[in-house]
């Protein structure tokens, strides 16, 4: 009997195990998923919880329920991961278990504490964050109750998962706060340790006016060393300094602890994996998937999706000595909610810029990729359904895997050609 | 995408004047660079964090400005001294590497 090992059972962890549960033989392989978590969360609705749009229950499942018949589950954390012997150390309860072949999905976590003056006797008053269910329902609490004045988000620094959810919290406060009849009354402000909101060509041109239009302010160039609780601002290495009255943080980014402590990870405890294959150049039996994985591409469950389809057809392939055929090229496909019932799409990979065009038709849609439309915010909203419901079961979409060009203008209205993408 | 010349050598730039091909920089092109951010003199510690760079960029990005203090032991205190003004960019300009971006 071999067994395969899956750390994590977020996105990326429950969607190969569920489809290599149907593609393996059950009397040779013995699947088991490994996470301290017992519920699963749909994170990508986190966005909507500040603003009273998603409640509790539309983000979460109990994770056993989402596991095909065939996965085994164990609750458990994972204290260290052995390579050299192929076992991997739990904790409560302590256990070890050894595999034949690993999959670390272990995701990136908000690190508050890696900044000075943010988890302190603000935190959660005048300092919030929406990238925990915690958070996201604190803040909701207190954006119902805000007066006005001025709301700061800052992202600490990349990579960091969804990048950009911090811009969708803007235009949805942009909406949210229309609504409650004070925005006159709320300075909206980005801070971003970037060049600026939008760094690709294509994108900054089509996209540049929408923050202008909707009054968002946007400090470029800013490193956060400290924030000072008390005087209420943040504070750059470079001595510049921008005061909020409230703080909405994106706090650094960071894979789980025990990457770190099996010797498995970068700076960040992200693991180095092959971006084609995901395999990792020191050991050949393990691998990394989703946000757990140091690849030039986005952190978001788009990939992590995208991701496990070609992991999976590699990887019976691989367990027999063959070559893996899939080569991953980064395809990440994110809507970015703009407020007013209206959503961008950008879809792109390791090569390709976000592009203007139609999805997944071309030249039909429905969707519309940077460009605003009443079809992707459905289209987000319905995507919850079928994260639950389709992804995470291990069915299929009627979508690539892998980017396609069709659809893509390639040249710009007026006959601008995108030279960049030609090829 | 344009060409500039450096030195006497033409390499191919951005808008912003950062190299498209890594392969194009030299030790002279990055004291061009350099000059041009005000920076006149390369000292052996820039050298240090340019060197360390170019040698752990992965797919001709720089790393970032964790990434950069944790391999060469500065504090960012410190590269914010010797690249004054946004050291992750200044030093993905100089050392010929992308420019530090998010995914739009």
């Amino acid at each position: 009997m071999k067994r395969l090992l899956i750390l994590g059972g977020g996105t990326a962890g429950t969607m190969v195990a569920n489809r290599l549960s149907r593609m393996l033989d059950s009397s040779e392989w013995r699947i088991t998923v490994v996470d301290r978590s017992q519920t699963h969360y749909y994170q990508p609705g986190f966005l909507f919880i500040p603003f009273g749009l998603y409640t509790k229950q539309d983000v979460i499942k109990p994770s056993r329920n989402l596991f095909a018949p065939g996965v085994e589950f164990l609750p458990a954390t994972v204290d260290v991961i052995d390579t050299e012997r192929r076992q991997v150390h739990l904790s409560e309860p302590a256990r070890t278990l050894s595999y034949d072949f690993l999959v670390i999905a272990t995701g990136a976590h908000i690190r508050p504490d890696q900044t000075p003056g943010l988890l302190e006797h603000e935190w959660r008053r005048s300092i919030h964050e929406f990238y925990t269910l915690e958070g996201a329902l604190a803040l909701a609490d207190r954006l119902r109750r805000w007066k006005g004045g001025r709301l700061v988000v800052n992202v600490v620094d990349n990579p960091i998962k969804c990048p950009v959810a911090p811009l969708e919290f803007l235009m949805l406060a942009d909406w949210f706060f229309r609504e409650q009849g004070i925005r006159e009354r709320v300075e909206l402000t980005y801070v971003t340790p970037l060049s600026g909101a939008f760094t690709k060509p294509i994108a900054a041109q089509r996209l540049g006016h929408l923050l202008e239009e909707k009054g968002i302010h946007v400090v470029p160039d800013f490193m956060v060393e400290r924030v000072d609780p008390d005087a209420k601002k943040l504070i750059a290495y470079d001595e510049q300094e921008v005061e909020y009255d409230l703080l909405v943080t994106v706090p650094l980014n960071m894979g789980d602890e025990a990457i770190a402590r099996s010797g498995l990870g970068d700076v960040l405890n992200f693991v180095p994996v092959d971006k084609h294959t995901f395999v990792s150049p020191k050991h050949p039996e393990v691998f990394a998937l989703g946000d757990a994985a140091a690849l030039p591409t986005s952190k978001a469950g788009s990939v992590a999706h995208f991701a496990a389809e070609c992991f999976v057809e590699n990887f019976v392939r691989y367990v027999d000595g063959l070559e893996m055929l899939h080569k991953f090229d980064g395809h990440a496909n994110c809507f970015i909610e703009s407020g007013f019932g209206k959503a961008l799409l950008i879809d792109f990979n390791y090569d390709v810029e976000p592009l203007p065009g139609r999805y997944p038709l071309p030249g039909i849609g429905p969707l519309t990729l940077l460009e605003e439309s009443e079809a992707n915010h459905w289209g987000k909203l319905l995507f919850r359904w079928v994260y639950w419901h389709v992804l995470l079961k291990g069915e299929s979409l009627p979508l690539p895997a892998l980017m396609s060009m069709a659809g893509k203008w390639t040249n710009g209205k007026g006959g601008r050609r995108y030279e960049h993408v030609a090829a | 995408m344009t060409t500039k010349v450096l030195e006497g050598y033409t390499v191919e730039v951005n808008e912003e004047g950062f190299l498209l091909s890594p392969e194009q920089w030299n030790e002279d092109i990055a004291r061009a660079i350099a000059r041009e951010e005000g920076i006149e003199e390369l000292t052996p510690q820039h050298w240090q964090v340019i060197r360390w760079c170019r040698e752990n960029a992965v797919n001709g990005r720089s790393p970032t400005l964790r990434q950069i203090t944790a391999g060469t032991g500065l504090s960012t205190k410190e590269l914010f001294a010797l690249f004054p003004k946004g050291p992750a960019k200044k030093v993905a300009r100089i050392a010929g590497l992308g420019k530090p971006e998010g995914c739009v």
